[in-house]
């Protein structure tokens, strides 16, 4: 075994160790969740697009846990399939928004300058618009489909990842052991990869949790409103809009993929909360 | 730099902000692809159809002139007309947007006050047990999706116990009381999607101002504890509590447009929803337009507001 690895290994040990109770509870259920989207087709007890009976928001019973859906479609198995696109899309995006939201904060907190300025003001430019407005226009545009939404939803996230990337890095660009590495003669990228990002990585695993809830609250507004995934596919947002009419008839139906929902962004907002706490780490967007 | 100075550098910005949200509702509502001759015609597009209308609505001048075109048209109100029934936009909008503005006020002037009440109450024992209840139910508030809690309330208290509507339709002859029961569910909706972020914001808003020297030293004085918070420690947090409640109206934007939709509510957020997935783009942008300008607008007057209110800006020479 490596030095590098016992390190790695010990300091997990060491986190999962300072778990609270809330926060192990949180972390359990995000891999639970993760679990069931990866596995769907072995978990779902149906395929989610069978029409199972002819009655629609039959109430549970022992083959449908969770009753049927307004078609009469396993409601259990969809959700399980539903949870695995709510994921599959919350997680594309927000490795595309950091990745880009990341680099540009870095590099316009590295060169500063001009290249600082223009790309700040661009970036602020962006930000008066409100991200709702933005997709709704290019989603008008250009229809929604997987890859506009992937591509909107993330660039709408990587003008706030910007923002706190270039705050934590020209935080740390002032640092004396920056100017050591300026003067031992390092690049530019040198000192991001070996300076920046190390010291920094708290912060940005915070963030990544925060935008990765956003990404999953964003996709599940827009798919509500009938302009996020379109069937055939469908997440937890369109489940909640196929079956609004349950509601009406007294069952909880809509309400299952909406609590989905909530309790996936609130376990990884709990456990955000635990790592800025327990590394007293802040993030610069909070005031 | 003096007061004005910084004003009118705000103003400036501001305008320019508005110029630029302009140009990309333009951009991206008329060059991508989805040609309106098109989208008029449907399945009877021939191309001299095309081509007459294509003339008929000037898109065959060059890029700037129809966006000064569109531009000025806009500033005077003429918004056009729906491409699906051909009616006049600018009726509909008047309509549905003081429907919205009376949605979106009533929400703001309730949860305002009330989150900012609660932000400084949890700010005053930081990790008292007060504290502790505001800040988890508001993390818990913060990742539930706007239509949750709406959905929770339709069932319970216009399902359940039938105490109120589920679905908030207007209708001209209402009398003050029946907009009351309207807008109780829609409004409570409402508050709690932008109450919880405006508590946390307003929380640590006030906890860095205490932290600040300026309130060590009160407290070394001997200030009482009220006086301390009220007169002390609130006049200097005015000012970025003004920007939380800024930056939280971005959520009442989005919040207004799922919550109208899910009340099946005749206001402008709908309008909008009903246009994208119809395609009917002068409608789209005439609602763009109105909701960024609107969020611009409001972050300008915030921006002034809190550079008013702040000591070291007004008592400059």
């Amino acid at each position: 075994m490596t030095p590098e690895a016992t390190g790695w290994r010990a300091s997990l040990r060491d986190a999962i160790s300072d778990l609270t109770p809330g926060a192990a509870i949180c972390v359990l259920f995000l891999i639970f969740v993760a679990v069931v989207g990866l596995f769907a087709s072995w978990i779902a007890p149906y395929d989610e697009g069978t029409i199972l009976t002819n009655e629609s928001f039959l109430p549970a019973s022992s083959e449908m846990w969770l009753g049927s859906d307004y078609l009469g479609r396993d409601v259990l198995s969809r959700l399980i399939f539903g949870v695995r696109v709510t994921l599959f899309l919350a997680v594309i995006i927000t490795m595309l928004s950091f990745t880009a939201g990341v680099g540009f904060g870095f590099a316009a907190a590295a060169f500063g300058g001009n290249v600082d300025m223009i790309v700040s003001r661009f970036n602020d430019a962006m930000l008066s618009f409100p991200a709702l407005m933005l997709a709704l226009i290019v989603i008008n545009a250009l229809g929604s489909s997987f890859a506009v939404l992937i591509i909107t939803i993330a660039f709408i996230d990587m003008t706030r990842v910007f923002r706190v990337a270039r705050a934590l890095a020209v935080n740390i660009m002032v640092l004396d052991y920056v100017e050591a590495a300026v003067v031992r003669g390092e690049g530019k990228s040198w000192i991001i990869w070996h300076e920046v990002l190390p010291n920094t990585l708290t912060p940005l695993a915070a963030e990544f949790g925060i935008r990765f809830t956003y990404a999953i609250l964003f996709v599940s507004a827009l798919s509500f409103l009938g302009l996020g995934v379109q069937p055939p596919q469908s997440d937890l947002g369109v489940m909640v809009r196929e079956n609004m009419q349950s509601i009406l008839y007294g069952e909880y139906t809509a309400i299952y993929p909406a609590l989905g929902i909530a309790a996936i962004a609130i376990s990884m907002n709990v456990f955000v909360d635990w790592m800025l706490q327990r590394s007293s780490a802040k993030l610069p967007d909070e005031i | 730099m003096s007061l004005l100075e910084i004003l009118a550098k705000r103003l400036i910005i501001g305008v320019a902000t508005l110029l630029f949200v302009s140009v990309l509702v333009f951009a991206g509502t008329e060059i991508l692809p989805g040609d309106v001759a098109h989208a008029i015609l449907g399945q009877g597009a021939t191309p001299e159809l095309v081509a007459q209308i294509r003339d008929r609505l000037g898109l065959n001048d060059p890029l700037h002139v129809r966006y000064f075109v569109w531009l000025t048209n806009f500033v005077q109100g003429e918004l056009g007309t729906s491409l699906a029934n051909g009616a006049d936009i600018i009726v509909e909008i008047e309509r549905r947007g003081r429907n919205t503005a009376i949605l979106a006020v009533t929400t703001a002037v309730i949860a305002v006050p009330l989150a900012v009440t609660l932000g400084l109450v949890a700010a005053t024992r930081p990790g008292g047990i007060i504290d502790r209840i505001i800040t988890s139910i508001s993390l818990a508030l913060i990742s539930f999706p706007d239509f949750l809690v709406a959905v929770v309330l339709v069932t319970v208290f216009a399902i359940k116990l039938q105490w109120l509507p589920a679905i908030a339709s207007i209708r001209p002859s209402y009398e003050f009381a029946d907009w009351v029961r309207v807008l109780i569910l829609p409004v409570t909706a409402l508050s709690f999607t932008i109450l919880a972020h405006m508590v946390r914001m307003t929380r640590s808003a006030v906890l860095s101002v205490l932290s600040s020297p300026a309130i060590e030293m009160a407290i070394l004085k001997g200030v009482p504890r009220r006086r301390l918070l009220l007169r002390h420690a609130l006049p200097n947090a005015f000012g970025p509590i003004i920007n939380v409640v800024a930056l939280n109206l971005a959520y009442l934007i989005s919040g207004v447009v799922v919550i109208e939709t899910l009340f099946n509510f005749p206001g402008l957020g709908r309008f909008m929803v009903e246009a994208v997935t119809n395609r009917d783009v002068p409608i789209v942008q005439a609602c763009a337009m109105i909701f960024c300008s609107i969020y611009v607008l409001l972050n300008m007057a915030a921006d002034i507001l809190s550079i008013i209110a702040n000591p070291r800006v007004r008592y400059k020479k």
